[in-house]
C-alpha cells in the first residue's frame, strides 16, 4: 500500500494557477526528488502537503486514509489540521531554527510541548538524532553559533524528532555555500532506509540522480515527467524535460 | 513662620518634592501595569483578520496617538462631571489619580500596541511556519517561539517610550494631580511657609534624571541579557 497518495492537487493564488492537477504516489521507504525550474510549483506542492497552504482541489491520503479533501466543504478544525500535519515533516530552505534555544532544545521543543513521551525519553532520542546528524559536540550551541550546514542538520534532527511518515525537504541546500551542501546532502542520504519516506525538492541534479528512487520533473504546475532516475535522466520522454536537463548539466 | 535661606528651605522642599515624586512614581507604575498588557490586546486587535475589528482598533489608535495626551486627560477628567453631570471620579486627589491613570493607560497602550505590532510582524514568518509544521498550536507558537524574539526586538523602542512616560507624568499637573511638578511649583505661590521660590521647580529635574538614569541602566541590562541569541 502506498504511504502517500496525492490526487489531482490544484492550487491558485488569485488568478495565478500554480498547481494544475498534481497526482503521484509514494511507497514506504521511497526517496522522491522533485526537480524543475523556479516557479514551477515545487515548493507550493510541499507547502500543500504540510498544510501551510490549502489546496483548492484534490485529495491527500496517508496510509490509505484521506487526510485532506479539497472538495469537502467543511473546514477542518485547527486541531485536526495539527494532527494531520504530523504525518509530514518539513525542512525549510532557510532552516528556521528557533534562535533563542540551543541545539538540544530546538530538537526537543515540539515533542516536549506535544507530550509525545516522557521527558527522559525525549531527551535521549533528541541526543541520538543530534548524534546521527553529526553534531553531538554542538549540543549546547545556539543557532547563531553554527554554520548554515550545521543549522540545516539540526533542522533535520528537529523534523525527525516527531517521527513523521514522510519527511519533506524544501531546497535544503539552496541557502548554503557550495562547500556546505555536501554535508547536508550526505545526512539526507544517510537517512535513506526501509522506513523513512522522503520528498526532496532540489536543484542538486547529482543528488536526485544518485540518491532518489523516483524523480518528478515539474514544469508550469504539472508533472511533466515521472519515473526512476534512470528513466528521467537517461531517457526523458518530454521535450521540456530534455531541455531542462540539458541546461542543468551544461558545463560552463 | 517662613524660611529665608537655602539651608532652611532645603529640608522642607526636599520632603515636599519626595511626596510629589511618590505620586509621580505611582502614576508611572500604574500606567505600565495597565498599558503593557492592554497594548498587547490592542496589537492583536489591529492585526486581526476580522476586518471590522482591525479597522475600529486602528481608528482608536489613530485618535489616541493623534491628539494631545493633555486634552485626553482633561476630557476624561471633566467630561463625566461637567457634561454628563455624573462625576464618576469623585473629588479629591484619589479621583484625579484614577482619571489620570485611565488617560495614561489608554494613551500608552496605543503607543505600545504599535511597538508590539512591529515586534510581532518583525519576527520572520518562517518561525511561525516551523512551529506549525511541528504540530504546535497557535498559543504554543506565540508563547514558546515568537514572544521572546519579539521582546528582544521591542526592548529598544520600549525603553524609549517608557523613559518618555517618566517625564509625561508631569502632564497630570493639568488636572492638579499632586505630582512632583505640582509640588515644586507650589513654592512659587507659597507653600509650607516658602513663597516666591522657583528653585524647587528647577530642582525636580534631578529626580527625573535620577529615575531615567536607573531605567536606562535597567534596559541596558535586559538588552545584554538577550544578547545570547540573534534573530
Amino acid at each position: 500500500m502506498a504511504v502517500l497518495e496525492v490526487k489531482n492537487i490544484k492550487k491558485s493564488f488569485g488568478k495565478t494557477e500554480v498547481l494544475k492537477g498534481i497526482s503521484f504516489s509514494l511507497e514506504k521507504g521511497d526517496v522522491l526528488s522533485v526537480i524543475g525550474s523556479s516557479g514551477s510549483g515545487k515548493t507550493t506542492l510541499l507547502r500543500c502537503l504540510n498544510f501551510l497552504e490549502f489546496a483548492d482541489e484534490g485529495t491527500i491520503s496517508v496510509n490509505g486514509k484521506v487526510i485532506f479533501d479539497g472538495a469537502s466543504p467543511k473546514k477542518l478544525s485547527d486541531s485536526v489540521i495539527r494532527e494531520n500535519r504530523l504525518h509530514f515533516g518539513l525542512v525549510f530552505q532557510s532552516f528556521n531554527l528557533f534562535p533563542q534555544y540551543n541545539v538540544l532544545k530546538n530538537v526537543m521543543l515540539a515533542p516536549t510541548l506535544l507530550k509525545r513521551d516522557t521527558p527522559e525519553n525525549i531527551e535521549k532520542r533528541a541526543r541520538e538524532l543530534i548524534n546521527r546528524v553529526g553534531l553531538s559536540d554542538r549540543i549546547e550551541n545556539y543557532p547563531c553559533q553554527l554554520s548554515g550546514g550545521q543549522q540545516q542538520r539540526v533542522a533535520i534532527a528537529r523534523a525527525l524528532a516527531l517521527n513523521p511518515d514522510i519527511l519533506c525537504f524544501d531546497e535544503p541546500t539552496s541557502a548554503l555555500d557550495p562547500e556546505l551542501t555536501g554535508e547536508v546532502l550526505r545526512v539526507i542520504k544517510g537517512l535513506k532506509s526501509g522506513d523513512s519516506t522522503m520528498i526532496v525538492v532540489t536543484h542538486e541534479m547529482e543528488f536526485a540522480r544518485n540518491v532518489s528512487d523516483k524523480v518528478i520533473y515539474m514544469a508550469d504546475g504539472v508533472i511533466e515527467e515521472y519515473g526512476t532516475p534512470e528513466e528521467v535522466f537517461g531517457n526523458p520522454q518530454s521535450e521540456k524535460t530534455r531541455s531542462f536537463l540539458n541546461s542543468s548539466f551544461e558545463n560552463i | 513662620m517662613s524660611f529665608n535661606n537655602f539651608a532652611e528651605q532645603f529640608p522642607v522642599v526636599f520632603s515636599a518634592l519626595n511626596s510629589g515624586f511618590l505620586q509621580t512614581l505611582k502614576l508611572f507604575f500604574v500606567t505600565l501595569l495597565g498599558s503593557l498588557p492592554l497594548g498587547l490586546i490592542i496589537a492583536f486587535g489591529s492585526m486581526s483578520r476580522f476586518k471590522p475589528l482591525s479597522a475600529v482598533t486602528r481608528v482608536i489608535v489613530w485618535i489616541v496617538r493623534g491628539s494631545p495626551l493633555m486634552i485626553q486627560m482633561l476630557i476624561i477628567y471633566f467630561f463625566p462631571g461637567l457634561v454628563l453631570h455624573n462625576n464618576i471620579w469623585g473629588g479629591g486627589e484619589q479621583g484625579r489619580f484614577i482619571a489620570a491613570s485611565v488617560a495614561f493607560i489608554l494613551n500608552y497602550a496605543c503607543y505600545f500596541s504599535e511597538i508590539y505590532r512591529g515586534g510581532i510582524q518583525g519576527v520572520p514568518v518562517g518561525q511561525q511556519e516551523a512551529g506549525q509544521v511541528l504540530g504546535l498550536s497557535r498559543s504554543q507558537i506565540f508563547f514558546k517561539i515568537t514572544l521572546l524574539q519579539m521582546i528582544k526586538r521591542i526592548v529598544p523602542p520600549m525603553s524609549n517610550e517608557i523613559i518618555t512616560l517618566v517625564k509625561d507624568t508631569s502632564l497630570a499637573r493639568i488636572i492638579a494631580l499632586q505630582e512632583i511638578i505640582w509640588a515644586g511649583q507650589a513654592f512659587m505661590k507659597g507653600s509650607h511657609g516658602i513663597s516666591g521660590q522657583i528653585w524647587p521647580l528647577f530642582f525636580t529635574v534631578v529626580y527625573y534624571l535620577a529615575f531615567s538614569g536607573i531605567l536606562t541602566l535597567l534596559f541596558g541590562y535586559i538588552e545584554k541579557k538577550m544578547d545570547y541569541f540573534r534573530s
